[in-house]
């Protein structure tokens, strides 16, 4: 007999154990039990809430940890007292030639409340450059085959001061197009192509100032994947490598990473690069929306009150003023960690504190996984979340959020919670417009695309021009994004998107499409039997699973 | 099988029009006074050109090209290299070199699809290295101007229904094909390849592409 799926709403209750005992799991997972509250969920710019089966494991981030009372005199302290390396002073000398590389703007999400962390850096860095006179000072945005971001956020992200003097000449995007632009630096025993930006190879010195948001950032991948070019990406942003990471959240077994790490050793032996790595908490939210990060169950009326408040504005508004309202809460999140110095060292250190923050023991897979998509991914920020990109939230980044194991058994129900619309900016995205218009029709399979249309959206002079010249992804990322979801793909038995406004756009994608999460649980039954194991993840802000 | 980028010019690849073109022609005629009247009667004009392109890119040839009516044809060809070097070469976009450029090296034949006149866009076909083209011939009579076209006109439909004859003389598949226009009045020439860009489309162009989700790109 399938669980009842309790459809009142019952009163607050605290409950951090379910009814059957089981071993421990860390505190931030709740059972649902026939007392529990609905829980809230993302879909895109609205807020679900929904009563979950019985039973159901819900999975709620860690709570953030404590941010670091003086972010510059860490930075400082960092400069000073690197890893493996000399302190930054000691390598500098008048009349270098100095390039600063930042992260772009798909780090962190959302963008962080003012000053960005960047920001503070590179104010220190500068000074410190200065100082020594280092005037040969270049700042680039390591925005790989990303879009350019554009000057007001290019402002926002080091601040006025910085922007005035630096811009346009001296702070700008890579541009993996320009032909003068990119320096052939070798080939790996794997034949893996390593080209990387001109300014950055012929300085003297490149700091490189990171954001590690998930583990999978940082290390090598900051310098090889985001000076890179067409020819360097594709080199790992394929469907085997993908496939082979397992998960790619997890550095220690991602094939995906070791293609990096050997790529970056050939920027190593070429390059003198004195690397910055910073983690974030997960603050996410200021004291007004913080209540969505709550158990549900611990809700006060306050709580409540916003909940419904907010739910009932958002019904109001039309899509693009809720999307662009989203888009304009900055996140709270704080420094705490940052370490300088040799490009391993550092990151060993701050992938440490990822997992500190992000990591949460449970135990035993679930038969069914239920996932919020919420309104950004590292790929629209100020954009829509297009249907490739719902793709890429749930089979790509929600998938992999895991370290051991996936949460969800193999051949199980991934159950996403998003409109599905059939929505993309033209500004952004156009090569996803064709790509799911005129490709997906055709075939979902990874490596057809891959050989059949890859090269061709990457040549193609148009969508080279809208990256160059305008705001757009570069002609081969909607296949980057595809290749995202393949161990997704390749482990799930069946997405259901519930709450999906249309039928095509789930359809095209390979999916099915439920009107409520009660409907899509009821289908989920149906695939996997009728007393499946349930985990709901609790995100934003992320939690990531180490499944024994 | 093979294919090809088919480019419109003016305000795709050049800031510069028909217009501008005139205005250089009427600003170099023989002798001072004649050279002011011109000039003063084409800048009268621009209203009514942008009035009759507005309403169609036919009545606009019709008018526009009257005021050629007279000119000597050793005379335009002579002025031919001199518009180029003094007003087309600095109007062409930075990034239609590139556009051009990545175009060549997909192997795609380079095509000039263009209502301007054959004497004017001759140099600037060489100096951007394409491999064909279609204009548009001023009828000649006695070596002067008539102040008609030669058909076919290239405008509009014409443009398209060029490009399918060419496709298939030259063995070419336009769904493989690329076109680049800056104008509404290309709307035939866009939707006859697969791969259609709006280049610095003007209001009404735009809105079409984005409807149609095709690329839009500024060259400026």
């Amino acid at each position: 007999m399938p669980k009842r799926i309790a459809t009142e709403k019952a009163p607050v209750r605290t409950v951090t154990r379910g009814p059957v005992p089981r071993k421990k799991e860390d505190d931030e997972v709740v059972y649902i039990d026939t007392n529990s509250a609905p829980r809230v969920l993302f879909s895109g710019e609205d807020l679900l809430v929904e009563d979950l089966p019985v039973g159901t494991r819900v999975i709620y981030p860690k709570a953030p940890l404590e941010g670091l009372a003086n972010p510059g005199a860490a930075v400082r302290y960092a400069l000073n007292h690197p890893l493996g390396t000399d302190p930054l002073y000691a390598q500098l000398r008048p009349g270098m030639r100095v390039t600063i590389a930042v992260d772009d703007i798909s780090l962190p999400l959302p963008p962080m409340v003012t000053p960005d962390i960047r920001q503070t850096i590179v104010e220190i860095l500068l000074e410190l450059l200065d100082a020594n006179g280092v005037d040969d000072v270049h700042i680039i945005v390591a925005n790989s085959l990303h879009r350019r971001m554009t000057g007001p956020e290019m402002k926002r992200m080091l601040g006025r001061k910085i922007f005035d003097a630096y811009y346009p000449d001296r702070y700008y995007n890579h541009d993996a197009e320009d032909p003068d632009g990119m320096v052939h630096l070798g080939k790996t025993n794997h034949n893996e192509v390593v080209n990387i930006n001109r300014r950055a190879v012929e300085s003297d010195l490149l700091i490189y100032v990171n954001i590690n948001l998930v583990p999978m950032d940082g290390g090598h991948k900051s310098v090889t994947v985001g000076l890179c070019d067409y020819e360097s990406l594709r080199a790992h942003h394929e469907p085997h490598t993908i496939r082979a990471s397992d998960s790619y959240m997890d550095p220690a077994k991602s094939m995906l990473n070791k293609k990096v790490e050997r790529m970056g050793a050939i920027v190593q032996s070429n390059m003198k690069i004195f690397h910055i790595e910073t983690a974030l908490n997960n603050r996410m939210f200021g004291p007004q929306m913080s209540f969505l990060t709550k158990n549900e169950d611990d809700f006060n009326e306050t709580d409540r009150l916003k909940l419904e408040a907010t739910r009932w504005a958002l019904s109001k508004m039309p899509a693009g003023a809720k999307r662009t309202l989203f888009h304009n809460i900055p996140a709270q999140y704080q420094l705490v960690a940052c370490h300088a110095g040799e490009t391993q060292a550092v990151h060993a250190k701050i992938i440490e504190k990822n997992f500190e923050q992000y990591m949460v023991n449970v135990r035993g897979q679930s038969d069914i996984v239920i996932c919020g998509v919420p309104f950004i991914s590292p790929y629209n920020v100020n954009s829509i979340l297009n249907p490739l990109l719902v793709q890429v939230m749930g089979l790509g980044y929600f998938h992999n959020f895991y370290r051991g194991k996936p949460l969800l058994k193999k051949g199980g129900v991934l159950i996403l919670t998003h409109p599905c619309y059939d929505k993309f900016d033209h500004q952004h995205h156009p090569s996803y417009i064709e790509f799911f218009n005129r490709l997906l029709p055709e075939t979902r399979d990874a490596e057809v695309l891959r050989h059949k249309y890859e090269e061709e959206f990457a040549r193609n002079p148009s969508y080279i021009e809208m990256y160059r010249r305008g705001n757009a992804y570069h002609g081969a990322h909607p296949f980057f994004m595809w290749y995202w979801g393949e161990n997704g793909r390749q482990h799930v038995g069946k997405v259901i998107v519930a709450g999906a406004e249309n039928a095509h756009v789930p359809a095209m994608l390979g999916w099915d499409r439920a009107d409520s999460l009660t409907e899509a649980i009821a289908m989920a039954r149906s695939h996997v039997g009728p007393s499946p194991d349930i985990s709901m993840l609790h995100h934003p802000p992320i939690v990531m699973v180490d499944v024994e | 099988m093979a294919a090809a980028a088919f480019y419109d010019l003016d305000g795709t690849l050049v800031r510069t029009n028909l217009v501008h073109v005139f205005a250089h022609t009427a600003r170099n005629q023989q002798g001072l006074w004649r050279s002011l009247t011109r000039t003063i009667t084409a800048a009268a004009s621009v209203p009514m050109f942008m009035a009759a392109d507005t309403y169609s890119r036919r009545m606009f040839n019709d008018v526009f090209f009257r005021y050629y009516k007279g000119e000597s044809e050793d005379r335009l060809r002579y002025l031919s290299e001199e518009l180029f070097e003094n007003v087309l070469k600095d109007a062409i976009y930075p990034g239609a070199y590139e556009l051009v450029d990545k175009s060549k090296r997909l192997g795609l034949r380079q095509v000039l699809v263009t209502g301007a006149i054959d004497f004017t866009v001759m140099p600037l076909i060489r100096h951007l290295g394409f491999d064909h083209h279609v204009c548009n011939h001023l009828e000649f009579v006695d070596g002067r101007a008539t102040g008609r076209l030669r058909p076919p006109v290239m405008a509009a439909a014409t443009k398209a229904s060029w490009m399918r004859t060419y496709a298939e003389k030259e063995g070419l598949n336009l769904s493989d094909c690329f076109a680049y226009s800056d104008s509404m009045s290309d709307l035939p020439m866009l939707s006859v390849v697969g791969h259609p860009a709006a280049v610095n489309p003007d209001f009404r162009l735009r809105n079409t592409a984005m409807q149609h989700d095709w690329p839009i790109l500024d060259l400026r």
